[in-house]
């Protein structure tokens, strides 16, 4: 790597994500604690898309955009969280292993009207080993189940914290963040062996 | 973000092309059609930042946009963003830059690890804080 480190160095960067089901709530929730407006970065791809991709009537069409929204977070001068939405299509997965390497955690977002669509994410973060809790987003305030509820629909582990949230309420969003954050924390804590 | 472009030379007001139309020129003639990065790949979240003058020679009209958004260390993420390109093509503009000696990269710790105890909790403490 032919990094440069100096004293001008620019603040050690960590990154969440933020993963869900189309319509979840994810940008609503990168907005929601973003001291920027969340901005968008995009992936050209030329033939990953192409199996499924329905070109009927456009031959000519051989890209496939896809879009990543992020938000930023200054912890302090030495210190910044980005916070990444997946994208949400599963055929874009192959993309997600380069946004979860190297992240902190992660965040699933889920629809109680849409509970399945949280699978795929809880699943390849299990597998990844990538620490992640499940905010179940309350829309209109309309709480219809309990986590644990939840707990059993998803099918999650015991220590995987579940909360309910407001996708675009800060504070209920920044609770997440911390609850994320202190979850990794007690796992970092766990694996070093008591002195 | 087109708003942004507004700051640089010979780009004034919004563009007359109609963005649904796709894009005028294909995003890979930018870095004449190459797709991959010539040196090691940057990281979303590495962070670049200019290291000569915004009046320096660059090979292209978009390696200046970037030298542009960089005069304050940006991530890799957030240059693709302000200057409206696809990721991919950032970074292989941004490797131009770097072996032009135009851009200096910071990458973040290359390990699967978990940040340590102390980041972890200054992490906590700062999102309490906001």
């Amino acid at each position: 790597m032919d990094s440069v480190r100096s004293d001008a160095a620019p603040p050690q960067a960590l990154k969440i994500l933020v993963a869900g089901g189309f319509g979840a709530g994810k940008t609503t929730m990168v907005g929601a604690v973003s001291e920027i407006s969340p901005l968008r970065t995009e992936e050209v791809l030329t033939t990953a898309g192409m199996d499924t991709d329905d070109t009927t009537g456009v031959a000519t069409k051989t890209t496939t955009t896809v879009a990543m929204d992020f938000g930023r977070i200054t912890i302090n001068p030495s210190l910044v969280l980005y916070l990444f939405g997946t994208p949400g299509q599963n055929r874009f997965w192959f993309l997600w292993d380069e946004l979860a390497t190297g992240a902190l955690g992660a965040v699933v977002i889920a629809d109680t009207r849409r509970l399945a669509d949280s699978f795929a994410a809880i699943d390849y973060f299990e597998q990844r080993g990538t620490p992640f809790v499940v905010a179940v987003n309350c829309f209109d305030a309309e709480q219809v189940y309990t986590d644990q509820q939840v707990r059993e629909a998803l099918d999650i582990d015991g220590h995987v914290p579940i909360l309910l949230c407001d996708a675009r309420d800060r504070l209920s969003v920044k609770n997440v963040l911390i609850t994320l954050v202190e979850h990794v924390l007690l796992m970092v804590r766990s694996a070093v062996p008591a002195a | 973000m087109v708003a942004d472009r507004s700051e640089f030379p010979g780009d004034d007001g919004p563009a007359w092309w109609d963005h649904e139309a796709g894009p005028v020129v294909r995003p890979y003639m930018v870095t004449g059609g190459r797709v991959e990065p010539v040196s090691a790949d940057f990281d979303l979240i590495s962070h670049v930042v200019a290291i000569t003058s915004l009046a320096a020679e660059t090979r292209s009209p978009e390696h200046q946009l970037i030298l542009g958004v960089t005069q304050e260390p940006k991530s890799v993420a957030e240059v693709a963003a302000r200057v409206d390109l696809p990721v991919g093509v950032v970074r292989v503009l941004l490797c131009d830059l770097l072996s032009d000696g135009q851009i200096a990269r910071y990458d973040p710790p290359d390990t699967e690890e978990l940040p340590n105890i102390e980041t972890l909790q200054a992490v906590i403490h700062g999102l309490r804080a906001l």
